[in-house]
């Protein structure tokens, strides 16, 4: 197993250069913002220190694509409610084991009892129901249009099996209507996207083209190593400076214009789409989520069991929505870092490591001009032999 | 909820109001974000509380929560001296004799790994927290907890394997106990183990005494183990040919003091990884880590699998890699000591000590970048999307 496909995009010399390629498109005592919609760039950008190599005028605003994040409290109590039925194993990915509910996580549900057990894959989950044919498995499915295919293909599979003991809980959201509630925020001033790569593997780079065509904006699909993240803001900021507003696709070497027609497919067959949906912190947004369709209801846990669905608050000091509208940048928010840390959340963005709360507790709690000093010339380690020694 | 404002039961009023203005003089040059990043400060200083009813599985992993539950449990209620330093290994003066003594739990599955098993596990995991306090590890203690139905075949495999350890790392098991629970109340076979060892050495090693100026360097390459181990349980399709780094260091260790006075600190680095202990070193002695991501040594197998699991191998258990802290001024001496035993050949400085930002460990990215590498939760959990 090799990275070194990886490595070339980490290339240190190649972001300095452009580094100072975005630099010189920055218009004097203009600032730019820039949102990247999906939680995986803002680990990347945390993981890296990529706002190093960004001049302070290019901000970068953290937006709502971080499928754990999105998860409303009421969600991850449903699906307690459901694990917590006799002879239900509930499997969810690692990510949503430590989301707090209305009472309690996974882990805690599972430390009381439940029997929650985290996979690496839909498919897993279904290796759990084969192998535990006496009991009824239910997979927590969530994730923007990403992982939507492999539960729909997940579902088509236990089919074919001919599995009765396995269903999903069905929390795939779409990402286009919660774009479009970000632009229709009146308190929020972008000057472009950074559009989410993987979410666009499967739907394509034509979904985003009214988001130019209607408001103005431009957009780049980027794809997830820090390379490819300069290079999607060099190329939103030469879309400004030659007045051009665009749709344009810099992580092409995974996503087709027109999307993956077959995952669509797959979708389509048998998820349908609801007429509303909560998402955590931004409220109900119409036709924004999937769920299993009438043809698969036998596999779809909300009609097998019985569901409380009921809304839970965000708790008062939460200021989660704000965060994924990218209103608030995380330390602004009242409770963060005192209250509400990756030990002991009380947002979902402090959860998963796509969170911007997350990353940015983790990755970039200092103050850039301490930690310049700090790391001055660590590079060369072997300076250590040149210091003074001391007293 | 943070409470701001409210005095605490026991100080009085003015008491108070005095901190306050202080507080505020003090901040008026802040600015906004920096006040929050101060406001954190304060709050990761606060004692540790359990708010959790129950054990959950963070609290084994090593991380935040595994010492929240040591403070806030442990310390607690056995409060002395010796254990409040939290070090691998407690120092212990009998009369005229200076010994270490520790002990450490293998709950380890699969039992059986490429590169070893739980048996030669549990041998070198204690014969490296005595060697990782400066001690000559001794005598071992082996305690069993053992599921009815298991093989005794494996069990007679384990034991050679522990046998063989002992053996390579110059030390006796020189008592011990068994148990046996009924079918499903245990996985196998557990077994625990303690240790003595003499400290002959009359040189301090403890996570509170790195300076700035000090070079920290590993013995070499880190994360096998944890990947090893994960990649053998078969849940994730992938196939390394890797092998656990599981070994004694107490030669290694001995090479190093020898070769090297000025010698702070030495750590396996097991749960947590290098990442954990580093922070550890940060907050005990109250200084700023830094650490130079290209210069960590880890097998490119190693680096592709968490790369695939988005996993930082900083945070992966090692069973036979110390980290170890020593002045500037030697660290080539140090290297040069490291690199001269078999189980050192891949060591490298990967970073060094200053004084400021205290109480973090900060890495400059391969990329060019930086950012804090901070104590995780519990275990490494992948991403998702």
């Amino acid at each position: 197993m090799s990275v070194r496909f990886v490595d070339e995009f980490r290339d240190a010399d190649k972001a300095l250069a452009l580094s100072a390629q975005i630099a010189a498109l920055c218009e004097p005592g203009r600032h730019y913002k820039f949102m990247e919609v999906c939680g995986g760039h803002t680990h990347t950008i945390y993981k890296h220190g990529l706002e190093d190599y960004l001049p302070d005028t290019v901000q970068l605003v953290h937006g709502p694509g971080c499928p754990v994040c999105v998860i409303p409290m009421g969600r991850v109590d449903d699906a307690i409610a459901i694990a917590e039925e006799p002879g239900v194993i509930m499997t969810s990915f690692g990510d949503m084991m430590r989301v707090p509910g209305g009472r309690g996580s996974f882990f805690d549900s599972n430390a009381a009892g439940a029997d929650i057990r985290m996979v690496y894959s839909p498919l897993d989950a279904l290796k759990v129901a084969q192998a535990n044919p006496d009991k009824k498995v239910v997979f927590m499915a969530i994730g923007f249009e990403t992982t939507a295919p492999s539960t729909a293909m997940t579902v088509l599979r236990a089919e074919a099996l001919g599995l009765t003991n396995f269903s999903i809980f069905c929390n795939h959201v779409t990402i286009i209507p919660a774009i479009k509630a970000i632009l229709d925020s009146p308190d929020l001033r972008l000057d472009g996207f950074i559009g989410p790569g993987h979410v666009s593997t499967v739907i394509g780079c034509r979904p985003y083209e009214f988001i130019a065509a209607e408001h103005g904006k431009p957009l780049v699909c980027a794809g997830f190593e820090p390379l490819d993240i300069l290079q999607s803001v060099y190329m939103l900021l030469l879309q400004l400076k030659e007045g051009r507003c665009e749709v344009e696709n810099q992580y092409s070497r995974v996503v087709p214009w027109e999307g993956n027609l077959k995952a669509l497919k797959v979708i389509n067959q048998t998820m349908t789409l609801r007429p509303y949906f909560e998402w955590r912190g931004l409220g109900f947004i119409s036709h924004s989520a999937l769920a299993v369709n009438e043809t698969y209801a036998a596999f779809d846990a909300e009609r097998i069991f019985n569901v409380p669905g009921v809304r839970v608050a965000d708790p008062k000091a939460c200021q989660c929505g704000e965060v994924l509208k990218g209103v608030l940048k995380p330390w602004e928010c009242k409770v963060f870092g005192t209250a509400c840390t990756p030990e002991t959340p009380i947002g979902t963005c402090m959860v998963s490591s796509e969170g911007a709360c997350a990353a940015y507790y983790n990755f970039g709690r200092f103050t850039r001009e301490r930690v310049k000093e700090a790391t001055r010339s660590v590079s060369q380690p072997v300076d250590i032999e040149l210091m003074p020694a001391r007293p | 909820m943070t409470k701001q404002g409210t005095a605490a039961p026991d100080q009085t009023q003015a008491n108070w109001a005095e901190e306050a203005v202080a507080e505020h003089a003090g901040a008026v040059h802040l600015t906004r974000e920096e006040q929050v990043l101060e406001r954190i400060d304060r709050a990761r200083r606060r004692k540790a509380r359990i708010k959790e009813p129950r054990i959950t599985m963070s609290h084994g992993a090593g991380g935040k929560a595994s010492r929240t539950l040591t403070e806030a449990i442990f310390l607690d209620a056995l409060a002395n001296p010796v254990l409040a330093e939290l070090e691998d290994a407690a120092s212990l003066t009998i009369g005229t004799a200076k010994l270490a003594f520790t002990t450490d739990s293998f709950v380890v599955s699969p039992l059986f790994f490429p590169g070893g098993n739980i048996g030669d596990l549990a041998v070198n995991g204690t014969v490296n927290d005595l060697a990782m306090s400066g001690a000559r590890p001794l005598y071992l203690s082996a305690g069993f907890i053992l599921e009815e139905g298991f093989p005794v075949d494996d069990l007679r495999t384990i034991v050679a394997s522990m046998a063989a350890a002992a053996q390579r790392a110059g030390v006796t098991v020189v008592t011990g106990d068994t148990k046996v629970v009924q079918r499903g109340k245990g996985d196998g076979c557990y077994i625990n183990t303690a240790g003595v060892g003499v400290l002959e050495r009359d040189v301090p090693l403890r996570a509170a005494s790195a300076k700035p100026g000090d070079a920290v360097l590993v013995s070499g390459p880190i994360g096998e183990h944890g990947v090893t181990i994960m990649l053998c349980r078969g849940e994730l399709d992938i196939e390394a040919d890797l092998e656990s780094d599981t070994a004694p260091l107490h030669e290694i260790a001995a090479a190093l003091l020898d070769a090297v006075p000025g010698v702070r600190m030495m750590r396996d680095a097991t749960r947590g990884g290098v990442a954990t202990i580093l922070n550890e070193v940060a907050v005990a002695s109250q200084v700023s880590v830094v650490i130079d991501e290209a210069a960590v040594p880890v097998n490119p197998m190693v680096n592709g699998a968490c790369e695939l699991l988005g996993i930082d191998p900083l945070y992966v258990a090692c069973e036979g890699r110390l980290v170890t802290i020593v002045d500037g001024t030697q660290a080539d001496a140090a290297l040069t000591a490291l690199r001269g035993h078999p189980l050192g050949t891949g060591a490298a400085i990967i970073g060094r000590i200053k004084d400021d930002p205290p109480g973090l460990v900060l890495l400059k990215t391969s990329f060019g970048g930086t950012r804090i590498v901070d104590l995780l939760v519990g275990d490494p959990l992948p991403r998702i999307c």
